[in-house]
């Protein structure tokens, strides 16, 4: 199945021993010119790159407290040494996020600092050679920016942070990624990752229209670029047509339409997704969400709601009132953006939605929290309530949860192992040695409580679990939606009565 | 004045010198360095005095490094606390009158030493013993706990075994601080003590002990979680999107 080892899962997880240099040949393909130059990045690497990568770094440094703070401040306590999927999964040293971060930090201290100018062997300073960029493309292409290291170092430092500057300087060079690039390209070309036109949208939703309207018999509308709506819904391209996103987002229209909202997808901003973060870009990452601005005041809506796509929500909901706000042409009474579930949660809680649990007791459940809902944004007006809110909303419309162990889930969840700019195939292996901790608990409920599916609410961990749970041993279609459990269970009220058992809305008279 | 007070004198001075202004200028620069997106590493506090209780977890009580690592936290806790309780029975050296609660702690601030040392043997061992660590350490990380041991044992040495005319050295650093120099005890354990401190003070402000401001100025734990309900933008964000409208 595979042309690499695929790890074995064991009776208990454990810390593996360091085996130096098992993933220096993994790195994702280059981007090419055509793909850096809609970006403003040079084509291909600079014939004085070198120069150019110090000053980008001097700057970077200037322009961001955390990069500054954290290229200083790593004490080598070792904290986070066992913190990393990508480290557990791979055994290779360079994966320990202080060795990632470190990558840079030599060079940072060799040109920025006294003790790396002068005593470079004391401190762990080195010059920036060819080797140590091909070391950064390799190794900062490993790290998927999940912030799991930055949950246990005593200074909170986020390797993440560090991922993105090294990723920006290389852009800078014209050393890009091919996968993320590409896609930046695509939204400004088109509007979404997928190159999805707005033909095929319209195509593909009212496919989805008359699937949803044969299933249950209702009406369900799944709008595009309806002016006027009251809610404009961004949500990951992946949901139109991948599996098990789909069944997503048959979920969110039926719960606007249980609840009465009117609401549309905009064909300008279909894509919640913004790329320009997992490759440090503020530039980028701000015309990405300038569309979501621009489509909001063309359809006039009132509200901002966002799919089920953890980066993506990490985006909205932390950066895009900075990027592409101030959202005061919005109705006030609501956040802006709100999450899907937390749309969902609020209609459960004001009992506006009724569901037959029933429905789902095919399965027994388990929810993954997506690695930048869990420790980069938030939901509803609680600390914590990222983690709440979904698990509230599993449990409205299933019989059987269970959570994986402590130690996997909230805050310390582990990424899916595909997340940040790193689910392209030319990084399969990484992304399968990745998955493995998620995979490892997901094995401890499946043994103890016979837990049947895992539920995301993130594009990327859906496509990303379901090509490597096969690898482990798990079905593909283990991987569901949280809102397919919720289209799943819903009661739609104006259904048609095949028989008295749902009458019980009192709507007889 | 002999030579080595001399020496010492300079020393002293030149030390005080570079950790203060190096110290104030690394903190210049953190604080002037915008953060131009909102970082908090979440579950984050919503309020400006959540915050303030989050920075005290972490400083107090090392929040993130007990979620994180036992021994780690262990050694680093005895290292740290077992430190500040010396330095603040140093202060006996710098105070005339000596003050009431200074006095008072002399005992605690004397076996405090021992947590420390132990603490730093702790995370030294761990240099070796643990792959993981060991493949991380620098010679620099080695050579500032070699320092600071090195500074521990001299003290105890001087608390417990052979003690050094303190009289005489408390005499040495009131005439620092009012710029008169008096003559330094010339026993070697207390030059070696007092010369290793005088590295670890020139060092402080060029190394990775800037951690210590470091961790105030991190914005994954000093941010309050409200971008939602506040904009956060940096100047050179601000002069970006002005930019564009023109």
């Amino acid at each position: 199945m595979a042309d690499f080892e695929v790890p074995v899962l064991r009776e208990y997880p454990i810390i593996p021993k360091l085996k130096e240099g098992t993933m220096a040949h993994s790195s994702p393909f280059v981007a090419k010119p055509i793909i850096q130059e809609p970006l403003g990045f040079p084509g291909e690497l600079l014939d004085n790159w070198k120069e150019v990568a110090i000053e980008k770094m001097g700057e970077l440094c200037g322009k961001y407290r955390s990069l500054q703070v954290y290229l200083d401040s790593c004490v080598k306590c070792g904290a986070c040494t066992d913190k990393c999927h990508y480290y557990l999964g791979t055994t290779d040293p360079k994966n320990m996020p202080v060795a990632r971060q470190d990558l840079l930090r030599k060079v940072y201290r060799r040109y920025f600092t006294f003790a790396g100018k002068y005593f470079p062997k004391l401190v762990g300073a080195a010059d920036l050679t060819e080797e140590v960029l091909d070391d950064w493309y390799s190794y900062f292409h490993q790290c998927s920016q999940c912030r799991r290291c930055s949950v246990f170092c005593p200074y909170g430092i986020d390797t993440a942070e560090i991922s993105m500057a090294a990723r920006e300087i290389m852009d800078a060079v014209g050393k890009g990624q091919k996968y993320c690039n590409e896609i930046i390209g695509k939204v400004y070309k088109i509007g979404n990752n997928l190159g999805l036109p707005e033909p095929a949208l319209r195509d593909t939703l009212e496919g989805i229209e008359e699937d949803v309207e044969d299933d249950t018999g209702v009406k369900v509308r799944y709008p595009l670029d309806v002016k006027g709506a009251d809610v404009l819904l961004v949500t990951p391209s992946a949901d139109f047509f991948a599996e098990p996103h789909v069944d997503g987002l048959i979920g969110y229209g039926k719960v606007f339409h249980e609840a009465g909202i009117s609401w549309t997808f905009s064909s300008k901003a279909s894509e919640a997704a913004n790329f320009g973060m997992f490759i440090g870009s503020y530039e980028n990452m701000r015309r990405v969400s300038m569309r979501i601005r621009e489509a909001a005041l063309e359809l006039g809506v009132k509200r901002i709601v966002f799919g089920e796509c953890g980066h993506a929500w990490r985006v909205a909901y932390s950066f895009l009132n900075t990027l592409a706000g101030p959202f005061d042409f919005l109705d006030p009474r609501y956040p802006v953006p709100q999450h899907i579930c937390e749309v969902t949660n609020g209609l459960i809680k004001e009992g506006k939605l009724k569901f037959d649990k029933s429905l789902n007791d095919d399965m027994k459940l388990t929810f993954h929290d997506s690695c930048n809902v869990a420790r980069a944004s938030r939901m509803g007006d609680k600390p914590g309530g990222q983690f709440v809110i979904p698990r509230e909303i599993i449990k409205s419309c299933c019989n059987y949860f269970y959570d994986m162990p402590a130690d996997t889930i909230h805050e310390s969840t582990y990424c899916c192992g595909g997340g940040g700019g790193l689910l392209t195939d030319d990084l399969m292996e990484l992304r399968v040695k990745g998955a493995m901790p998620r995979m490892q608990a997901l094995k401890t409920v499946v043994e103890e409580h016979g837990v049947t599916n895992l539920v995301a609410i993130c594009a990327i961990c859906k496509s990303q679990f379901a090509k490597t749970l096969p690898y482990y041993g798990f079905d593909m279609n283990s991987i569901v939606s949280l809102h397919q459990l919720v289209s799943n269970a819903i009661i739609l009220s104006d259904a048609p009565k095949d028989d008295d058992e749902n009458d019980d809305d009192g709507d007889d008279a | 004045m002999s030579l080595v007070t001399g020496l010492y004198v300079v020393l002293f001075y030149a030390a005080t010198v570079l950790l203060v202004v190096g110290l104030a200028f690394r903190i210049k620069k953190y604080a002037s360095t915008p953060a131009p997106l909102k970082i908090p590493t979440t579950p984050a506090p919503t309020t400006q005095s959540g915050v303030v209780l989050r920075l005290f977890r972490e400083v107090v009580f090392f929040e993130s490094l007990f979620k994180s690592n036992k021994w780690i936290w262990l050694f680093g806790y005895l290292f740290h606390f077992g430190m500040l309780l010396v330095l603040l029975r140093h202060l006996r050296y710098f105070t005339d009158p000596v003050w009431t609660w200074v006095a008072l702690m002399q005992p605690f601030g004397k076996y405090a030493s021992f947590a420390m040392l132990a603490g730093l043997l702790g995370l030294w061992a761990r240099r070796f013993l643990v792959d993981r660590v060991r493949y991380i350490s620098a010679p620099s990380d080695h050579l500032m706990l070699a320092l600071l041991v090195g500074i521990a044992i001299t003290g105890m040495g001087m608390t417990f075994v052979a003690h050094t005319d303190i009289v005489m050295v408390k005499a040495f650093f009131l005439g620092l601080m009012r710029f008169s120099p008096q003559p330094l005890p010339t026993d070697l354990l207390l030059l070696a003590h007092l010369g290793m401190v005088v590295a670890l003070m020139i060092v402080f402000p060029i190394s990775k002990l800037l951690h210590a401001p470091g961790v105030f100025f991190s914005p994954s734990r000093n941010q309050v979680d409200n971008p939602r309900e506040k904009r956060h933008l940096a100047p050179w964000a601000a002069r970006l999107e002005s930019g564009e409208q023109r």
